[in-house]
């Protein structure tokens, strides 16, 4: 009896394959196939035609002097060791902060919690295309955004297409920028006082 | 006083130089600063924002710049990023 209904069962199952193979091969199927390709493939390297690394590199160091010539002292030092700059809200409706990495959407996170609450793509595009790329040297792109977000933050946020964490910054690469960023400030306050009570051990001498 | 220009491949560019109080000078950096406005070029001013703050204004206009302005930076308009 047993065996005649495994039998049963294993000849139902079979059946069932056979007749629901065409929708899967129509809906499911190709949904599965993109998946792979959409997670593991690598963007196609853009070729610029007179690409000169070392012209890049040049521009790179230029651009980054003049960040740090705009910027205080404490955000050059978040940008050269870090690799983005943190930047408060001043909207009055907003409370949080911006995490601005070069050629990257600008993030908005909650400072007290640590969530994250959207990316905004923005671009400075030079259409002039010295070279032939219209993209700015990093350290420029980062002091473009700084400007904007000081200056113009709810303009920043309307010209740019909003969407929600993680479509282009990784969600836990963010998390650990957030983290590295707030074990950053924990050790630079800890410098900046330490400096501050020599100075003034210094003034009492 | 200096304006400069951001550029890919380049970094900033120096675009015109001199002082605002020389008539001859003041025309040179005026038709320079209208020519990258009217090429879509948005302009802000370095300034010291005291307590440590820098801050960098935007200006529209040459009349906007502040009179001991050194700088003036010219970068590319915003535009919505990847979609």
């Amino acid at each position: 009896m047993p065996l005649a209904l495994g039998t049963a069962a294993l000849v139902l199952i079979a059946l069932l394959s056979v007749l629901a193979k065409p929708r899967l091969e129509t809906s499911l199927l190709p949904t599965l196939r993109m998946l792979p390709a959409r997670m593991w493939q690598t963007p196609e390297p853009v070729l610029v035609e007179g690409y000169d690394p070392g012209r890049e590199l040049r521009a790179e160091q230029r651009a980054r002097a003049l960040l740090r010539s705009c910027v205080n002292e404490e955000e050059w030092a978040m940008y050269s060791e870090l690799g983005f700059l943190r930047v408060p809200s001043t909207l009055e409706d907003r409370a949080c902060a911006y995490l601005v990495y070069p050629h990257k959407p600008v993030l908005a996170y909650a400072p007290g919690t640590g969530a994250l609450l959207e990316e905004y793509c923005i671009d400075f595009p030079d259409r002039t295309r010295p070279y032939g790329s219209a993209r700015l040297p990093d350290a420029d792109d980062v002091l473009a955004k700084w400007i904007v977000l000081t200056n113009e933050e709810r303009s920043l946020i309307e010209r740019s297409n909003m969407h929600l964490p993680g479509r282009q910054i990784r969600v836990a690469e963010a998390r650990h920028d957030l983290l590295r960023l707030a074990r950053w400030e924990r050790e630079h306050r800890g410098s900046r006082e330490r400096r501050s009570r020599r100075a003034d051990n210094v003034h009492a001498l | 006083m200096k304006l400069l220009r951001v550029k890919p491949g380049h970094g900033d560019v120096v675009l015109a130089e001199g002082d605002v109080a020389i008539p001859e000078q003041h025309t040179q950096l005026l038709e320079a600063f209208r020519r990258e406005l009217d090429a879509g070029m948005w302009a802000a001013v370095p300034t010291g924002g005291g307590a440590g703050r820098r801050e960098a204004e935007m200006v529209k206009s040459f009349e906007e710049i502040p009179a001991d302005a050194e700088r003036v930076i010219f970068f590319p308009r915003a535009a919505g990023g990847r979609r």
